[in-house]
């Protein structure tokens, strides 16, 4: 931890000089109203730029899983803004944003989240069938895309035929098939023993490497620990925004 | 999400609870089936009456003695004196509109030509019978006034009767005889076919009305020129209602009927009483509408129902769809293929039972059935419309979850 930034835009490597991928101003996020209203998020502001890797940690109710919502598009922020690739999100119809997360966005799940009954290779397939317009061979990217993460030799297999740690190295494949800008990853090592957790917080990092900007959101400082950068929020507000010596 | 995305979507969900879905489908298949049997035993009905109608032509009536009572007890039918060549001209000189008319006594006998015998009914016509009855000569020629006024002992043969006796060749001009008097074919009949009680309109021969009555069947000892019954053709569009009435009042007259005694006679319409006779499958129809329409709507709440519960259990899934980007009309389009598959599934179930009990129906009733292939779409149509119809509610439900909550349910 060398360098401390808080709420501003000055990174090293002269990044400064394009736009950020993700830019939080001054959100808010209220759930409820009146007397019950709980304001999850208290005027964050911060950006992300391209080929970050970057952590958020915080407690339980700290207001992370609200923050991970909004950089997903899964949510829109109740006042400020949020760009993501330059689309402001409270500013678009709920299929805008469908496609949005579709364009530019992975998710990565604790619970992988893949569909029973149904093969890698569709897994990995799944997103492709709502891309517009139709990619020409959604199974050749698909495919690629598996024995990127190793696992072109289970291209067949279900879900239930799979281990813990070949289940998420399908959702990543997933997330990667339509090339988005930002993978998000949501206790991705959560349902994963440490040796596993280890394998695929690598292959993370491997990723980041390629260029794919990675936010990793997890109370677990093992985890926090492969990331260049780390966000701990507490109470709806960054208690602190670090970066790591990688 | 293309339509074929969405149709493999649908059968792995089906798949995954096979039996809870197809016992869900019970109520399509039901109604289904009552669609196939209503239609096919409705369109069996329809197509007996039209045949009937080519078969006789639509206007005709026909007229036989009736049965005398003695004591309030029928001595059977055709008891009462028969109708005589007197009664005929009556009803062509003073019934308006008769186009056609004939007399037609019959009686079973051998016939035979060269070695080949076959027992078949020979029946004495006017020369108009032909016409009266909407058949019409194969090859030869037709009966003339001059061979019932000469009583010639000249012969018109069914398909069947020619069959039997003269094979292959034709039978015009070869002498043949009939309970040993002979008798020279002057023309075959086109086939006709089968009634519906299985008796073979072809297998007959027409001779003279006079030549019968001498030479065939005998004189009645009271009524010396007996016609048996009359067939009267009216011209096209007439009214057989008032037809039947004018016959029925110049026959009393001829017959000497006295005023408030009962009719000696029986004016009859084919065709009415055919359609009377197919009524019976017609309220059936009615009574299978009902239960299909029935059966359709609570096998279409069956279906919302278990489209809800599958709605419920895969919520994540509808989470994870929405959060890789799916529209809101891409999951509703997924469940409303959905739960129309599941609805063609059990229609296709419905159709395979709802043929076999037709056939079923059609065999023990020994009514004539007929299944048109659209009606099997029709009926597949309508699964596929329940499909939708009560698809769309759980489908909306799941198009509207939100995505945050979808991907939090457990």
């Amino acid at each position: 931890m060398n360098l401390l930034v808080r709420g501003s835009a000055i990174v090293p490597d002269g990044r400064a000089l394009s736009p950020p991928l993700i830019a939080v101003r001054e959100v808010d996020k209220i759930y409820g109203s009146g007397e019950e209203a709980v304001r999850a998020l208290d005027r964050v502001s911060f950006d992300i730029y391209e080929g970050e890797l970057v952590a958020i940690m915080g407690p339980s109710g700290s207001g992370k899983s609200t923050m991970m919502n909004l950089l997903g598009a899964l949510d829109v922020p109740t006042t400020g803004s949020i760009l993501i690739n330059g689309n402001d999100i409270g500013k678009l119809s709920r299929d805008a944003l469908a496609d949005l997360r579709n364009r530019s966005i992975g998710f990565v799940f604790q619970q992988f989240n893949l569909l029973p009954r149904t093969t890698a290779l569709r897994q990995v397939m799944l997103p492709l069938a709502y891309a517009r317009p139709r990619p020409a061979d959604p199974e050749l990217q698909a495919r690629t895309r598996l024995e990127q993460v190793g696992l072109g030799h289970r291209l067949c297999h279900h879900p239930q035929q799979l281990s813990g740690g070949q289940q998420q190295r399908v959702a990543i494949a997933r997330a990667l098939v339509n090339n988005p800008k930002l993978l998000l990853a949501d206790e991705p090592t959560g349902a994963l023993d440490s040796k596993t957790s280890a394998d695929i917080m690598g292959l993370l990092r491997e990723l980041n490497g390629q260029g794919i900007t990675i936010v990793v959101v997890t109370h677990d400082a093992d985890v926090a620990r492969y990331a260049r950068r780390r966000i701990l929020f507490g109470d709806g507000a960054i208690v602190e925004d670090a970066r790591l010596e990688g | 999400m293309t339509a074929p995305d969405c149709l493999r979507a649908a059968v792995v969900a089906i798949a995954t609870n096979f039996l809870r879905t197809v016992l869900t489908t019970l109520g399509i298949i039901i109604g289904v089936g009552s669609v196939i049997v209503m239609m096919a035993v409705g369109a069996g009905a329809r197509s007996e009456v039209e045949r009937q109608i080519t078969n006789l032509g639509s206007n005709l009536l026909v007229v036989n003695p009736s049965a005398r009572l003695f004591g309030g007890r029928s001595s059977g039918a055709g008891s009462n004196l028969p109708l005589s060549e007197d009664d005929v001209k009556a009803i062509e000189t003073k019934v308006p509109g008769v186009q056609a008319i004939s007399g037609q006594l019959w009686a079973s006998a051998t016939v035979v030509f060269g070695n080949a015998n076959f027992w078949t009914r020979i029946w004495g016509v006017h020369a108009a019978y032909l016409y009266a009855r909407s058949w019409s000569i194969e090859s030869g020629r037709d009966l003339s006034e001059q061979d019932v006024a000469g009583a010639r002992r000249v012969a018109l043969v069914g398909l069947t009767v020619a069959k039997k006796l003269f094979g292959d060749n034709d039978p015009v001009g070869e002498v043949f005889r009939i309970r040993n008097v002979p008798f020279t074919v002057i023309g075959t009949l086109t086939p006709k076919g089968q009634t519906s009680f299985g008796h073979d309109h072809d297998d007959a021969i027409f001779v003279p009305m006079t030549t019968a009555r001498t030479q065939l069947i005998g004189k009645h000892p009271l009524v010396p020129d007996q016609v048996g019954s009359i067939s009267v053709k009216f011209q096209e569009g007439a009214d057989l209602l008032d037809a039947q009435e004018e016959i029925e009042q110049v026959l009393r007259q001829s017959r000497r009927v006295p005023p408030g005694d009962d009719d000696t006679f029986v004016v009859g319409n084919p065709i009415e009483s055919m359609k009377a006779r197919t009524a019976a499958q017609t309220t059936l129809g009615w009574l299978l509408a009902a239960t299909a329409a029935i059966s359709l709507i609570v096998g279409g709440i069956g279906i919302m129902n278990i489209m809800l519960v599958s709605v419920t259990e895969r919520t994540r899934e509808i989470g994870l769809r929405m959060a890789v980007g799916a529209r809101r009309f891409d999951i509703m389009l997924q469940f409303l293929i959905e739960a129309t598959t599941l609805c063609v599934l059990g229609g296709l179930i419905g159709v395979v039972l709802g043929v076999g009990a037709a056939f079923v129906t059609a065999g023990i009733a020994e009514w004539p059935i007929l299944i048109p292939p659209q009606t099997i779409l029709l009926a597949l149509a309508a699964a596929a419309g329940v499909g939708i119809l009560f698809g769309f509610l759980p489908a909306r439900r799941a198009a509207l979850l939100s995505p945050i909550d979808a991907l939090r349910s457990e």
